[in-house]
Formats: structure tokens, sequence, C-alpha cells
């Protein structure tokens, strides 16, 4: 009962040296082990800054003011090093010229596991099979600066994948991706969750992506958490949902449907769903 | 008003990133170059201000050839967003960052002043105006890259994926005022793979793959064709999606409001 959270914020609360406000304030929050959480908010509200809390780069690569705890698979972030973490949690940056920095794409993977002490054989496997499943095969010897940008994501992506992490990190990682591949990518790492177990956390702005398979929507406001709950709950139940909030298109018109009391009979989050429910209701026979 | 003449482009590692490229932009329109990743569309843009000279063919723009420009004169007329803000923010502060341009490319004092001004309120920059770049989030840094362009007030407008890091209230604020400077009489185009945001201005759509260009046209029309979606790793635009499935014939809307409107007229209530 105990062990199904498998990150734990307690009281947490950040400032960053060089601000005056506290960014998160007071964040209680625990996401359960095999989840897949999206996290949502204003832009510069904190949600990167969470995040870093997660992996341990706050406190241990930004300084600032940490009051409370945030606990990674049993290990109290502040107590460890950032290395341990590494072990249990992989990260994907916003910006993924942070993250490629060897000299192939291949090697930049190959270097990440061999960080875990994962044998040759395994990472050949794994190298290939996600490199396949992106279709970047062609890119795998290539320099990062050789690439375009949204490659440079995909080799970034392609890095913690291969790594298989317990908990996997990623901060708006279809934000360079085309629409195809955004959506090819959401489905590889939702497979991949379902078959070695893993937990999800993302940041991502556009949520008709990842409604459809998230089990939670957490929404972050002013560095508190206003919202905490299945997604479909929320896109239409809540009446938290402010305005920086990427509902999908087909949701917003369902919503403003409904509000001129146009009746529903269910709650809509795609184009398939909406079509079904107006041919139910004979429109434009 | 921009025209590409049989422009090729090789990288020096040997990779041919545009083919055969033959494209006019006219004056005062919204154009949209989309495809999948690595087609070529920041290299396209990058012609566009001279950053990057054909290897043969040629690009005009305002009618002289880009070989035969500077950079730093195009640059005064065509304004371009980068695609990653890291490779465009160097500044200090953000009002240095903003100032920059507009120092270089504006004479007049109290233009400057009003210019400055507005850049940094309408992007929600101002409680960062001494703050360094590299502290912002990635939203504000874009919004930064932004800011810092419109500030000189460029003729012509490119912007390399804008609308990444955005929440829905700055993507909508994005999009009014590309629609307001186009009213003014800018030329803008604009790389993006978030095709919902690009619905509602009705842009001239060019979509690129594999260094060539595909199809140039009306959204409705390139994202009718289920072939071309396939091909260019595209997705329709869930209006589009909606009026089509429905089998509705008139014109799809733009956006929600006329969504909403057109559904209720077309139910007769
Ligand atoms: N290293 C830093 N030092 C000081 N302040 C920072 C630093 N990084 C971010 N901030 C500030 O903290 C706030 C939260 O930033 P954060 O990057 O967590 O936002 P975010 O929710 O991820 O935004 P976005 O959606 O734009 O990426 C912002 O106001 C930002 O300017
Ligand atoms: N500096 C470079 N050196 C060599 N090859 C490059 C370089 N930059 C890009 N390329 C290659 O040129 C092609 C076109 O890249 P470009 O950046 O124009 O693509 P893009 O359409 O903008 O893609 P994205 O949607 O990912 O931003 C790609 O195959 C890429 O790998
Ligand atoms: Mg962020
Ligand atoms: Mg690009």
């Amino acid at each position: 009962m105990k062990e199904k959270s498998i990150i734990k914020f307690e009281n947490f609360s950040f400032r960053y040296d060089s601000a005056n406000e506290f960014i998160l304030k007071n964040i209680n929050l625990e996401i359960n082990k095999n989840e897949l959480v999206i996290l949502a908010g204003p832009t510069g509200c904190g949600k990167s800054t969470l995040l870093r809390s997660i992996i341990g780069l706050i406190p241990h690569m930004h300084g600032g003011e940490y009051k409370g705890r945030v606990i990674v698979d049993q290990l109290v972030v502040n107590d460890v090093k950032i290395t341990d973490l590494a072990k249990k949690a992989g990260f994907v940056f916003q910006n993924p010229e942070n993250q490629i920095f060897m000299f192939s794409i291949e090697r930049d993977i190959v270097f990440g596991l061999e960080n875990l002490g994962t044998s040759r054989t395994i990472m050949k496997e794994r190298v290939d099979s996600i490199l396949s499943l992106l279709k970047i095969e062609h890119l795998a010897t290539k320099a990062p600066h050789e690439l375009s940008d949204g490659e440079k994501q995909k080799a970034a992506l392609a890095g913690i994948l291969a790594m298989q992490p317990k908990i996997l990190i990623l901060d708006e990682p279809t934000s360079l991706l085309d629409p195809k591949t955004a959506i090819d990518f959401i489905n590889i790492v939702n497979d991949l969750r379902k078959k070695i177990g893993m937990t999800i956390v993302i940041v991502e702005h556009r949520l008709d992506l990842v409604v459809g398979i998230a089990d939670k929507l957490i929404i972050l406001s002013n560095g508190k958490i206003i919202e905490n709950n299945n997604p479909k709950q929320v896109l239409h139940y809540s009446n938290q949902l402010i305005p920086e909030i990427g509902i999908p298109v087909i949701s917003r018109l369902y919503r403003n449907l409904a509000k001129s009391n146009y009746d529903f009979d269910n709650v809509i989050v795609t184009v398939k769903d909406m079509v079904k429910e107006m041919r139910r209701k004979k429109f434009n026979d | 008003m921009i025209e590409f003449k049989n422009v090729n482009y090789i990288h020096v590692n040997g990779i041919q990133a545009l083919k055969e490229i033959n494209l006019s932009i006219k004056p005062k329109t919204i154009n949209a170059l989309v495809g999948s990743n690595g087609t070529g569309k920041t290299t396209l843009a990058r012609h566009i201000n001279g950053l990057l000279k054909p290897t043969s063919g040629n690009v005009l723009v305002f009618g002289k050839n880009t070989k035969k420009i500077s950079v730093a004169s195009l640059s005064k007329r065509i304004g371009m967003v980068f695609q990653n803000s890291n490779h465009q923010l160097f500044a200090d502060t953000v009002k240095n960052e903003i100032l920059f341009g507009l120092n270089n490319f504006e004479t007049d004092s109290q233009i400057k002043k009003n210019r400055f001004e507005w850049a940094l309120n309408f992007f929600d920059l101002k409680k960062y105006e001494n703050t360094s770049p590299l502290k912002l989030s990635g939203g504000e840094k874009k919004r930064l890259c932004i800011a810092s362009v419109l500030a000189w007030n460029p003729e012509v407008l490119i912007l390399d994926e804008p609308t990444v890091g955005q929440d829905q209230v700055q993507k909508e604020k994005m999009l009014k005022f590309i629609s307001n400077l186009n009213k003014q009489g800018k030329t803008i185009i604009i790389i993006s793979h978030d095709l919902e945001f690009l619905w509602p201005l009705k842009p001239n759509t060019i979509v690129m793959a594999k260094g060539r260009i595909k199809k140039t046209g009306k959204m409705t029309d390139i994202f009718s064709d289920d072939e071309l979606l396939n091909q260019t790793c595209l997705m329709r635009p869930q209006l589009l999606d909606l009026w089509m499935k429905l089998n509705i014939k008139e014109e799809p809307p733009g956006d929600i409001t006329e969504a909403t409107d057109a559904i209720r007229r077309i139910n007769g209530s």
C-alpha cells in the first residue's frame, strides 16, 4: 500500500538564487509506479523547475532556497548524488542541444548505456531497435551539428529510451517533431512503458497527443498544483481549467456547444468521438 | 518579392538539403512552410536572408540576388526568428537583447523607445528586463527572440517554429499579432509543425519533402489530400477533419467560434 508511489514531493518549495520569489510553493504530490502523468501549465510557471527537482539538477546544479523533501524511488534527492538518481530516472531536456554532446548519435546513445554498465550485446540490440523505431537509422553515424533541430530531438529521445530507465522524465519531447513522428513517439514510449514497466512524467503543451493514454493530468499554476486527476475528468468537469492549457480543438468545440445547450451523451476528446455523437444526433442527415 | 530559381544546396558533408527549388513569395502574404523533420525547411529559410547561398541557382529578394548583397543589409528588411533560441540569444540582459537589433537598424530615438517598450510588454517580458536570457524558461526565451526581431520592424518576418514552448494564451496572442502585422502590409513566412496553430491564419502553404517542394496551395486543398499527408508526415487539422467526416459542404471553419455557429446553423437551432 505505502509503496505505490515512486515520486513524492513533501511540502516542497524552491526559489532560484537570483530570483526574489519562490517558483514552487509548498508542493505535495505523489506519482504512482508505472503511471503516465502529464504536467501542464502556463509558460514560466515552473514545469521544468519541477522536473529538475526530480532528477536532482535542483539542488545539485541550480542553487537556491530549498524547503521540504523530494523522494524518488526511496532516495531523498537532497541527500544523494546526481549520478545515483541518473540510474533511476532518464531525462530529456526541453532543448535537445543540452543533451547531445558526443561525436555521433550512435556513440551518444552507447555512452549513456555504458554509464549504466549495460553489456555490449544488449547495448547494440537496444540501439538498433530504437533507431529503427524512430526511423533514424540513416542518422546513426552523423555528428549532432549535421542534424536538423527535429533530428536532434529524435536523437536525444533515442538515447534516453535505449537506457530503459525506471522513471522517464520528458520536458516537451515532441516540440520539434513533425506531426506524424510526434504521435509515433508517444506510442513508442507508451508501448515501452507497458512492456518493461516505467513511470513517465511528461510536460506537453499539446494535450491532444497524450490525453488518450495518460493516467493523470496535473496542472501547475502560480507555483501550486491546482488539478491532479484523470485527464478526461479534468478537461470536461474541472472548474480550474485556466485558459493557458492547450485543450484539443475538438474538446474546446465540445465545451462551446455544450455551453449553448447542445446535448451530448458522452465526453468528447477526439474528432472520431465527435463524429459519432453527431451522427447519433442525425446531424446533417 | 522573394524568388527561388532552380536552387540547389549541398552541405559540406555532401548532403543535398535543397533540390531544384522554384518558389515565389508575394508581398503582404502569410505563408506556411511545412513537412517532415529534415526536409530542408530551415535550410530554405536561411537562404531568404542570405545566411546561406545556393550551391547552384539563385535567390532574389526585393529584386536583388542574395549572392550580391550583405547579410547585414538584408537583415534590416528581413527578420528571422531562429528555431533554436540558444542560437539567437547572446546579450547579458533581456533589455540589451532587444536593444541590439533596434540600435543597429533604427535611428529615431523616440521610435526606438516606443518600440522597445512595446516589445518588452507585449511579450510579457517586462519583469525580466534586467535578467539574463539564459535564466528564462524555454517559452520565455522564444518570446524574447521574437520580441528582439519585431522590435526593429522588418518588412519580411520569418518565424521558424514560433509556437515551441508556448501555452495556449501565448499562441492566441501570436495569432493576433501575426495577422495584425500582415494587415499592416508585412510578408510573413512561418515554419511550423503546429498545424492547429497555422489553420486559422489560412496561409499559402508550401509542403516540402526530401529537399523538394512537393505541393503549394491553400491549406484546405493540401490537407484534403490523404496521400500527400501520408507521404509528408502531416496530420489534418481537427476542424477540417470534422468537416470532411461529417460531409459538410460549406467552407470549413477557421476557428471554434465559426465552427460553433456553423453547427448551430446547420442544425437549425
Ligand atoms: N536557472 C534559473 N535561474 C533563475 N530563474 C530561473 C532559472 N530557470 C528558470 N527560471 C525562472 O523560473 C520560472 C519557471 O521556469 P521554468 O523553466 O520552470 O518554467 P516552465 O514552466 O518550464 O516554462 P516553459 O513552458 O516556458 O518552459 C520562470 O520565471 C523562469 O524565468
Ligand atoms: N550543418 C549541417 N551540416 C550537414 N547537414 C545538415 C546541416 N544542417 C542540416 N543538415 C541536413 O540537411 C537536411 C535539412 O535540414 P533542415 O534543418 O533544413 O531540416 P528541417 O526541415 O528544418 O527539419 P526540422 O523539422 O527537423 O527542423 C537534413 O537532412 C539535415 O540532416
Ligand atoms: Mg520548461
Ligand atoms: Mg528546421
